[in-house]
């Protein structure tokens, strides 16, 4: 089906559906319990799992198959948002424009950077694109004030030309008037609590079309040389095959991806600021890729899941929060553990986040997917247990397994 | 006139001398041997043949062209592959993969952008691979991690995807360099059959003289940069000049 053998048309069915039953499988505590704060289906956290997914996916078009390590990519996600809003202050709040237009510029200042730092490899490719990144980064912040709006981000105002905004159309980004803030559905099951968010909905339908994108690319010729690049680059150019145009052609797509992400998130929330372009921004990219398992297709989308919900959740953590669960404790004992965890939590969940980060580079260089797939191997190996692996040769692993 | 013609090369690192007037014709169909001792020149004259060195001054005409100041992937599309002292293989890709990448490179030339294309739906180039693949012995291997093969499998593999891009010349830098006496004779079977079977013209450097001596047809002794002789395998066993170069003037 659509050009996908069965296994990858499975792969892709499963996908599908997870991320349409998001909503319900991110809220599995009832509301009132003292779980219920782990719960993350409200839209906001929702339509950032969608949103840096994509970015994710893309990033990892370029990373996970071409092994060039980009530090630079937030620089996309940023010039993604401003086109976003400035088709907003110039045409409408209708947030298509912008998204197309968020696209083909990121695909052109890709092509611009890539075209330069793809002259070199490795740990200088990558300060290179960190460069430009910074650079851009200022521009937005001081020098290109005008266009960016400086350090207050870009924004509304009452006072733009929206030209093509009509007497009654929506005062927040929609699409063609369905208004991406608003929720379609909050039904109440028992103790839980759903909420149903078209802005959720589009980026939803956005990241399977990325994902599936992204699919054909890792199963087509294009995506066997990226993958040849990244292994041996010599014998491609003894081969027969330029590597330059592949690698600017992977650094592209992945910088649209890039630009496709910052135009959602200016979708969902109408303000582009310089901060998403900041080396921070490029580096957390970096981090969902290989936390999740670079080169493979689920990896990011699970890495970006986990930095996150990270984020979001674990940050909520307070003392106050930690008093109601070791409350039950002697006095003693309960600050004392508080006290410890208290570096865990919070505001500290960055540390929490590094410690794991570390693990998983350490015990599983493969990332999460690699995780799941030593666990699934342990349950086959039970079965056929009988069968003499060792003396068997291995099969190459499938791309994107 | 031959398929490749190298007129009056001259290649300079710094104060070496590394090719001084190289004056080399390789005849359609043949296979041409390059030998001498270590630094006598070997390697830094194929790296000028296939793109990877400039020389400084000189000629190398391939098939009436001239390959100087293209890239290697030019060269490469123009018929020349290149067989490396270690196997240069893609390591992470499957064993099939490695061969459908020249399959790919051969038919669609240095680029293309077949994104949407599924390499599983290309059944011709499926097919070639896996025929050549079968040539080589290693069908039943198609789905193995190219960096678990064993050494004498790379150097297999390796060939096989350089044959099946068709070139009209085969370079072979110390095919052999390494390799046990049983793997060696192996690999000295399966350059026999590919020539046989295929009419490629190869250009060998080699060092062991069991395998020059087993498949060449005409010898170029390199030493110190310059060619010292060429002639027939027969002729340059004996060659005082050729004894002296290897084995040092008291001899």
């Amino acid at each position: 089906m659509l050009g996908l053998s069965k296994k990858d048309t499975r792969f892709l069915l499963i996908v599908i559906a997870l991320t349409l039953l998001t909503p319900i499988l991110l809220q599995p505590f009832p509301e009132g319990s003292g779980l219920a704060q782990f719960n993350a289906g409200y839209p906001d956290l929702m339509q950032r799992f969608a949103i840096f997914g994509i970015f994710a996916i893309g990033f990892n078009i370029l990373f996970g198959l071409t092994g060039y390590l980009s530090f630079g990519h937030a620089a996309f996600l940023g010039v993604g948002s401003y086109s976003v809003v400035w088709m907003y202050k110039l045409l409408s709040y209708n947030i298509l424009p912008g998204l197309i237009l968020a696209v083909i510029v990121s695909g052109i200042f890709a092509l611009a950077i890539g075209y330069i730092s793809l002259r070199r490899t490795g740990i200088y490719f990558s300060i290179l694109t960190l460069a430009f990144a910074q650079m851009s980064f200022n521009l937005a912040y001081s020098v290109l004030t005008p266009l960016t709006n400086g350090e207050t981000g870009l924004q509304v105002y009452t006072d733009d030309p929206q030209i093509l905004a009509g007497e009654n159309s929506p005062t927040s980004p929609h699409l063609f008037g369905i208004v991406m803030r608003d929720n379609f559905w909050q039904p109440s099951v028992g103790g839980w609590e759903f909420t149903f968010n078209y802005g959720y909905y589009f980026c939803a339908i956005v990241a399977i079309l990325a994902f599936y994108l992204s699919l054909r690319i890792f199963r087509s010729p294009f995506g066997m040389m990226l993958r040849a690049i990244k292994t041996n680059q010599t014998r491609l150019n003894y081969t027969g095959l330029h590597s330059r145009p592949y690698t600017l052609a992977a650094f592209v797509i992945s910088g649209m991806y890039a630009g496709l992400a910052g135009g959602l998130l200016a979708a969902m929330d109408p303000l582009a600021g310089a901060e998403r372009m900041q080396w921070t921004a490029s580096g957390e990219v970096v981090l969902m890729t290989i936390l999740g398992g670079a080169g493979t297709l689920m990896g990011p989308v699970l890495g970006a899941g986990f930095i996150k919900y990270f984020e979001n959740i674990f940050s909520k953590i307070n003392d106050s929060v930690l008093h109601g669960w070791f409350g039950w404790m002697p006095d003693g004992m309960e600050d004392a553990i508080i006290s410890v965890s208290h570096f865990f939590v919070g505001k500290s969940w960055h540390l929490t986040l590094g410690l794991l980060f570390m693990l998983v580079v350490i015990f599983l260089p493969g990332g999460l997917v690699e995780g799941g797939q030593r666990i699934a191997r342990m349950f086959r190996r039970k079965k056929t247990s009988d069968s003499d692996a060792e003396h068997h040769p291995k099969p190459a692993p499938h791309v994107g397994e | 006139m031959g398929i490749l013609e190298v007129k009056g090369v001259n290649k300079r690192f710094g104060g070496l001398q590394a090719l001084g007037d190289v004056n080399l014709s390789v005849a359609e169909q043949s296979v041409h041997a390059i030998i001498g001792p270590n630094g006598a020149g070997k390697s830094t004259l194929l790296n000028c043949l296939v793109g990877k060195l400039i020389p400084d001054t000189g000629s190398v005409m391939f098939d009436g062209q001239s390959v100087l100041g293209r890239k290697p992937h030019e060269i490469n599309q123009m018929g020349i592959s290149r067989v490396f002292q270690t196997p240069e293989i893609f390591a992470d890709l499957s064993v099939l993969e490695n061969v459908l990448i020249p399959c790919f490179a051969r038919r669609d030339g240095a680029f293309r952008m077949h994104a949407f294309e599924t390499v599983a739906n290309e059944g011709e180039i499926n097919d070639q691979a896996e025929q050549m693949l079968a040539d080589v012995n290693m069908l039943e291997k198609r789905n193995m991690l190219a960096a678990s093969l064993s050494r004498g499998d790379k150097r297999r593999l390796e060939m096989a995807m350089c044959l099946v891009q068709q070139p009209k010349l085969l370079l072979l830098d110390e095919p052999t360099a390494g390799m046990a006496r049983a793997d060696t004779n192996n690999t000295i079977d399966l350059l026999k059959q590919i020539h046989a079977d295929r009419d490629i013209t190869m250009c060998i450097i080699e060092h062991d003289m069991h395998v020059v001596f087993s498949l060449a047809q005409r010898i170029t002794v390199l030493a110190q940069g310059t060619p010292l002789v060429e002639d027939t395998p027969e002729n340059i066993k004996g060659h005082p000049k050729v004894r002296e170069a290897y084995l040092g003037e008291a001899h």
